[in-house]
């Protein structure tokens, strides 16, 4: 059918929520992409694969509240598409990791760089191809990447990493500074690029969820969720309402142990240790519950194609209401003590401020986003069950600095806990898996879930025999780095630590 | 200010009592970290490198420094360049493209140069295993003195991991 302005004929995708599908030439490409962009709408992520015959670029959009995928196969010695970055700039680090995956490039992109490849394997070559051999070792050779140079009086660099002074992922940032004052952030990443996408391709539908859960460690629920999701919908399969239900619960306490986290550090980074005791020891009793009640701090490998893995018990469920109590006590108190101390609110408010304005022409999005003014929540805009249930409020504040970042995190814990008490008490009664059946050959699949950090986002594509022929995991970290890199632009170099705990991206999770 | 002092002491103290290193990960542990300590005149600094993770461990590795395990009450302390440590905290898997600068991490890092790789990944490449990608555990890039699995391990595992490595290195000499 077709879907309002836009072009091409699209087929409707079953799944959890309904996405529409079109194959496309390069000319409808171009356009439809251009018609959302006029429309306000947004992209969510772009790849590419190649599952036999010719290498597809895919990219997935959100138009007048649908999830719209479009895929353009891409033939030929130099296989080319257009370019998407002028319209949607985030596009521009997703096009460069598809060519080095590859090889396809976007024509007419003026950012050719290397993203992902640094050296790892032959310029030539692209890891993502059929004929790619995964256990191949290539010699490294140390690449040189162009960063852009500021100059004039005064102007010097400072570059960092990729071992950072602290206890945090590897990537290189370089600071271009004048005084205290920086003048331009250029960041590059690709440090810890594994090769997950390629694994993927060794495992099985069912088996794919381990790997999945371990794309960003910080994100594990809500990714083995997305995955969940993706390969159930190729499956045309529905969990138990009780899976689904628990899955939400693990969903809402992965939120709340990682605002917890993050609180602390921003407070610690402005100066305030007693923040980083305080929360941090929130945070351990909130994941020691986890263990108790379901096995694993993180709650990893509990959600399983076709439901979950561990039940809730009647005891861990009594332990989980008083913990939620206990924690809104504390973290009311803790908020008080923020917002009225006013050495700690002097280094929060008007530090790394992201305008509305300029976060929507990014395309922030997720908790940061929502700090910005922008109501996006996949929560509340694409209700799976139980949100369709639950219905959460969307918290959003205006300020767009490292105060609303705090805000909104303050505010979603107790949203969270809210959610956590009332699917304790609705929790519905049944089974808590179902029989997994092995999707058919060439089935499509998309998940879509809002992590703490943003909407986790993944593409499946199932082989012949219960195997992984494609999955692409996107996290929301692709479209929000670059947005840091405008949050930092005239601050001093000294509130970097602070303005990017603010955000707290993941680098495993785009490096992939 | 009032406020924070009546949290603090609404709080009190949470700090458990620190382990004793586990048999499970070599050698014996008959003296607690005091003892340890000492020949490392009473402090022990750690750099600590992601090679390659998922940041999970990493998550543990932080939770080391909760009150409750209060890591830095042993004397142990994370610092911020490998010039200054007396220890790798390395998780893994090892990527390609950062191969280079865990050498160069170990180069810059001075004698005793202990080395603890954390985490399944870090002691087998784990689920990501070896690949174009990835050259797998720690020790297929440096010297590993003790290896601790877990995805992750816990803050428990991770310290007793660490009396493991200075039990270790003051046996030997």
């Amino acid at each position: 059918m077709k879907l309002g302005i836009l072009l091409p004929e699209f087929e409707p995708l079953p799944g959890a929520f309904t996405a529409w599908r079109a194959e496309v030439d390069a000319a409808t490409w171009r356009l439809t992409v251009h018609q959302v962009w006029e429309s306000g709408g947004r992209l969510l992520a772009l790849w590419g694969a190649d599952t036999g015959k010719t290498p597809c670029v895919h990219v997935a959009l959100v138009f007048a509240g649908r999830l719209l995928w479009l895929s353009l196969p891409v033939p030929g010695q130099e296989p080319e598409y257009p370019d998407l970055s002028d319209l949607f700039p985030a596009a521009n680090r997703m096009q460069r990791a598809a060519f080095d995956l590859l090889g396809i490039r976007a024509r007419g992109a003026e950012d050719k760089r290397r993203w992902l490849r640094h050296g790892a394997w032959p310029v030539n070559e692209f890891p993502l191809r059929r004929g790619f051999d995964a256990a191949r070792r290539a010699d490294p050779v140390a690449d040189e990447y162009a960063f852009v140079r500021v100059e004039g009086d005064g102007v010097h660099e400072i570059p960092v990493g990729p071992v950072h002074a602290g206890i945090i992922e590897p990537g290189h940032f370089r600071f271009s500074i004048v005084g205290e004052r920086v003048l331009r952030l250029e960041e590059r990443f690709g440090y810890v690029h594994k090769g997950i996408e390629k694994r993927f391709e060794a495992l099985g539908v069912h088996d794919g969820f381990k790997l999945a859960g371990r794309v960003s460690g910080d994100s594990t629920v809500a990714y083995a969720w997305a995955y969940a999701m993706a390969a159930e919908g190729a499956s045309g399969l529905t969990p138990p309402a009780r899976a689904l239900w628990l899955r939400a619960l693990w969903l809402e306490r992965e939120r709340i142990a990682n605002h917890l986290g993050d609180l602390g550090y921003i407070g610690n980074d402005a100066g305030l240790g007693f923040a980083l005791a305080q929360f941090s020891r929130l945070k351990e009793d909130w994941l020691r519950s986890n263990e108790r009640a379901f096995g694993h701090r993180y709650l990893m490998d509990r959600i399983v194609p076709g439901g979950v893995a561990v039940d809730l018990s009647t005891e861990a469920a009594a332990l989980m209401r008083e913990d939620i109590l206990r924690l809104r006590g504390e973290v009311t108190r803790l908020s008080a003590i923020f917002d009225e101390h006013p050495g700690l609110q002097d280094r929060l408010v008007g530090t790394g401020r992201v305008t509305r304005e300029l976060g929507e022409r990014l395309g922030m999005t997720g908790m940061a986003a929502r700090a910005s003014g922008m109501p996006l929540d996949v929560r509340v805009l694409f209700p799976c069950t139980p949100y369709d249930v639950l219905q959460p409020r969307m918290v959003v504040h205006e300020g767009g600095d490292v105060a609303a970042r705090a805000a909104v995190r303050f505010d979603e814990i107790f949203e969270s806990l809210g959610l956590c008490g009332r699917i304790i008490d609705e929790l519905p009664e049944g089974n808590t898996v179902t029989l997994f059946p092995a999707p058919p050959d060439g089935a499509f699949g998309l998940g879509w879930i809002e992590g703490w950090r943003g909407d986790v986002f993944i593409a499946l594509e199932a082989g012949a025999n219960g195997a992984l022929r494609r999955v692409h995991p996107h996290d929301p970290s692709w479209r929000n780095w670059p947005v840091l890199e405008h949050a930092i632009i005239g601050n001093i170099v000294p509130d970097f630590p602070l303005i990017n705990k603010s955000f707290n991206l993941s680098y495993s999770g785009q490096d992939l | 200010m009032y406020r924070i002092l009546k949290q603090i002491a609404r709080t009190g103290l949470v700090t458990e009592t620190p382990p004793q290193a586990d048999e499970r990960y070599r050698l014996l542990s008959n003296r607690l970290q005091q003892a340890v300590l000492r020949s490392f005149a009473g402090a022990l600094t750690i750099r600590q490198v992601d090679a390659g993770s998922c940041n999970g461990c990493e998550l543990e590795i932080h939770a080391t420094n909760n009150p409750y395990y209060n890591l830095e009450g042993l004397g142990i302390r994370f610092v911020a360049s490998p010039r200054h440590a007396d220890m790798l905290l390395v998780t893994g898997p090892v990527s390609r493209n950062m191969e280079t600068a865990l050498r160069r991490t170990y180069d810059a890092t001075p004698e005793p140069r202990l080395v603890v790789a954390i985490g399944d990944c870090g002691c087998t490449g784990g689920i990501f295993g070896e690949s174009y990608a990835s050259c797998g555990r720690v020790s297929k890039v440096i010297p590993v003195d003790v290896a601790v699995p877990g995805c992750p391990p816990t803050p428990l595992q991770i310290i007793q991991g660490i009396l493991t490595a200075i039990d270790i290195r003051t046996a030997a000499g």
